[in-house]
């Protein structure tokens, strides 16, 4: 199913959660919304669900406007951060519950829900566990049946609400992939929220950068990272050098005159170039296109070394990946030319 | 145990003398007390206690409890699970108004509260002359000891469940609404459930209060014997006619309720497991 969100915004009090969202997916893809908490990604999410309302804009699903339709009738499968499993009940009737609350002539008979329940514990792997409560399984396990209970009602869309975020990192990072087969298994069109950027690029087909209640950039897990569109997009994901710029036509002042760097569609005025540690190389000693830093640690980490220098003027310390073969000592003078950056 | 525990660095010595002094003050201030009014009920022997409570002015006063609290509880329950509800589950203007008016009672004098029926429906009361026009008892009559049960009780079950309630948050009856469930089935098969523990205590503690109400019950009673005569208020009645025996015999079954309550309270926290009062599960 494809998803349409058309100008959505929502405010709480004097906070916007939401500016005017604008956002359409594609049927069968698995969006992630990434942002820090506060961005708006879990309301946009709700709003989708039909768990929150905003305050103007429309949802579509397939076209067909849901904005005022209530949660029970959008047939959307979602998962929250902490389960929300009934713990009162045991693991198969927590998957069934979907099919059991459904009106008696939409309802399937007892043996067809077992026949599902079973079906569904098979496909989260856990079938030996029907008869077990909530409280006696593992944060990993509690997510698995929470999915299969939002599966049970056989959903149009699949939603979840940083699904990873309550559990330890070896299990999230097993989950993650178990995660991404189930969703080419069902082929749902599915958006999952995460602050985590490195499980957003890991799964996700297409991100959604957010910030402060707004789309900052949409774009697949490359094109956020080698493209991002925005100052803020360059430094949520992944790691990234910030130094102040002064922009002329054809090319950027690095500080007070430290470098020169070219740039043919950098404009002119004030800014911000973004170095990643890893798009640099040394450089003869007093390369005009270079950095003239001075070397505060240096350390081999895997195939690259880790540098962290001084530049002159610049409070921060700046980070550079070389090759692991260049020895560099604390004190040592170096030139470093970015060779890949961009300038906003 | 271990010393490293700052709760148990204080010497062997220290502790056992602070835990003396807890025990000693429990058994002066609570336990010989109520072993006394079970002294004094038996102190004529059982045939004499017995008698007492087979009196028709006590079967009466009991009677009149037992119904008091039969009509207070239920509609205190339904009150404080929808207000607690209410408040723990959605955002509305008024609700911190709300939740002052829910604690007005704990904060109001009982005899005051009583008076309020009074100055309300009393035969000089606001609604007084409508009501004696129109052939309607409230006080001195068996309608005003309800209405000054209910607003006494007003707050237990409701004080109970918000906490727990806005502990457990709405995650569970909004996944229960995303998977097809209406209004009633999501409080039935989902908050109903989470809450019943915490429900019990406080219709317990409830129930405790309402046949144990003194102070407003005796302002909008009138103390018309075997009519609208509380369990509470008979003890005063046959301790102010020097009648002690049969005082202290109907003020051990008040007593024992208390016991009862106490009992099922730590039955169910043995059982269930409730550590804090009413944080089931």
């Amino acid at each position: 199913m494809s998803i349409v969100v058309d100008n959505i915004s929502r405010r709480f009090g004097g906070f916007t959660a939401l500016d005017r969202v604008t956002l359409e997916t594609k049927p069968g893809e698995f969006l992630a919304l990434l942002g820090p908490s506060g961005s708006g990604k879990t309301t946009l999410l709700r709003t989708i669900a039909g768990l929150d309302f905003a305050d103007e804009g429309h949802v579509l699903f397939d076209g067909q406007d849901m904005t005022g339709t209530p949660a029970a009738e959008r047939r959307i499968g979602f998962v929250f951060q902490n389960y929300a499993l009934f713990r009162h009940m045991t693991v198969a009737d927590n998957i069934a519950f979907g099919l059991t609350v459904r009106a008696r002539r939409d309802r399937p008979a007892k043996a067809e829900i077992a026949a599902k329940v079973a079906e569904l514990l098979e496909l989260i792997q856990l079938p030996q566990l029907g008869d077990r409560y909530p409280a006696q399984l593992s944060g990993g396990q509690r997510q698995r049946v929470a999915l299969a209970r939002a599966l049970a009602i056989e959903p149009r869309l699949l939603l979840l609400d940083e699904p990873f975020g309550a559990l330890d990192a070896q299990v999230r990072k097993d989950l993650r992939g178990w995660l991404r087969r189930i969703h080419d298994e069902t082929g749902l069109t599915s958006i999952f929220v995460t602050h985590d950027q490195e499980e957003a690029l890991e799964i996700a087909d297409r991100i959604v950068v957010m910030r402060g209640g707004v789309i900052e950039q949409i774009g697949t897990p490359a094109e956020v990272q080698s493209a991002p569109a925005t100052a803020f997009v360059s430094s949520f994901i992944g790691e990234t050098n910030r130094l102040p710029v002064t922009r002329r036509d054809g090319g950027a002042i690095i500080g007070d005159g430290l470098a020169t760097v070219p740039d043919e569609a950098c404009g002119q005025g004030g800014g911000e170039i973004h170095i990643r540690p890893h798009d640099v190389e040394l450089a003869e000693p007093g390369a005009a296109d270079a950095l003239p830093v001075t070397v505060l640690a240096s350390r081999p980490i895997g195939r690259s070394r880790r540098i962290t220098a001084e530049l002159a003027g610049v409070a921060e310390p700046l980070t550079f990946d070389l090759p692991v073969a260049e020895e560099a000592a604390a004190g040592q003078s170096l030139s470093v030319r970015p060779v890949r950056y961009r300038i906003f | 145990m271990s010393n490293s525990n700052p709760t148990t660095i204080e010497s062997p010595w220290a502790r056992r003398a602070l835990i003396g002094v807890g025990f000693l003050f429990l058994v002066l201030f609570l336990f010989l007390p109520l072993v006394m009014v079970f002294a004094g009920a038996l102190a004529k022997g059982w045939s004499v206690f017995l008698e007492t409570l087979v009196d028709p002015d006590a079967l009466a006063a009991i009677r009149l409890t037992l119904l008091v609290a039969a009509i207070s509880v239920p509609i205190n329950s339904v009150f404080g699970v929808a207000a607690s509800w209410a408040i723990a589950k959605f955002d509305f203007r008024g609700k911190s108004l709300l939740i002052s008016l829910i604690d007005l009672p704990f904060s109001v004098s009982p005899v005051v509260s009583g008076l309020i029926f009074v100055l309300l429906f009393g035969a000089q009361g606001w609604l007084g002359p409508w009501l004696t026009e129109h052939g309607v008892r409230i006080i001195f009559a068996v309608p005003g000891i309800v209405l000054a049960t209910v607003f006494v009780t007003f707050p237990f079950v409701a004080r109970e469940l918000i906490p727990l309630m806005a502990e457990q948050g709405r995650d569970d009856e909004e996944a229960a609404r995303s998977l097809g469930a209406n209004g009633w089935q999501i409080f039935w098969h989902v908050t109903l459930p989470n809450i019943r523990w915490g429900l019990l205590y406080g219709v317990l503690l409830c129930n405790a209060r309402a046949m144990g109400e003194f102070g407003a019950v005796s302002v909008v009673s009138g103390h018309i014997r075997g009519l609208t005569n509380t369990m509470p208020l008979h003890v005063e009645i046959l301790y102010n006619e020097y009648d002690f025996v049969g005082a202290f015999a109907v003020a051990s079954l008040l007593a024992s309720l208390a016991l009862v309550t106490l009992g099922v309270k730590t039955v169910l926290e043995w059982r269930f497991g409730i550590h804090r009062a009413g944080a089931a599960h």
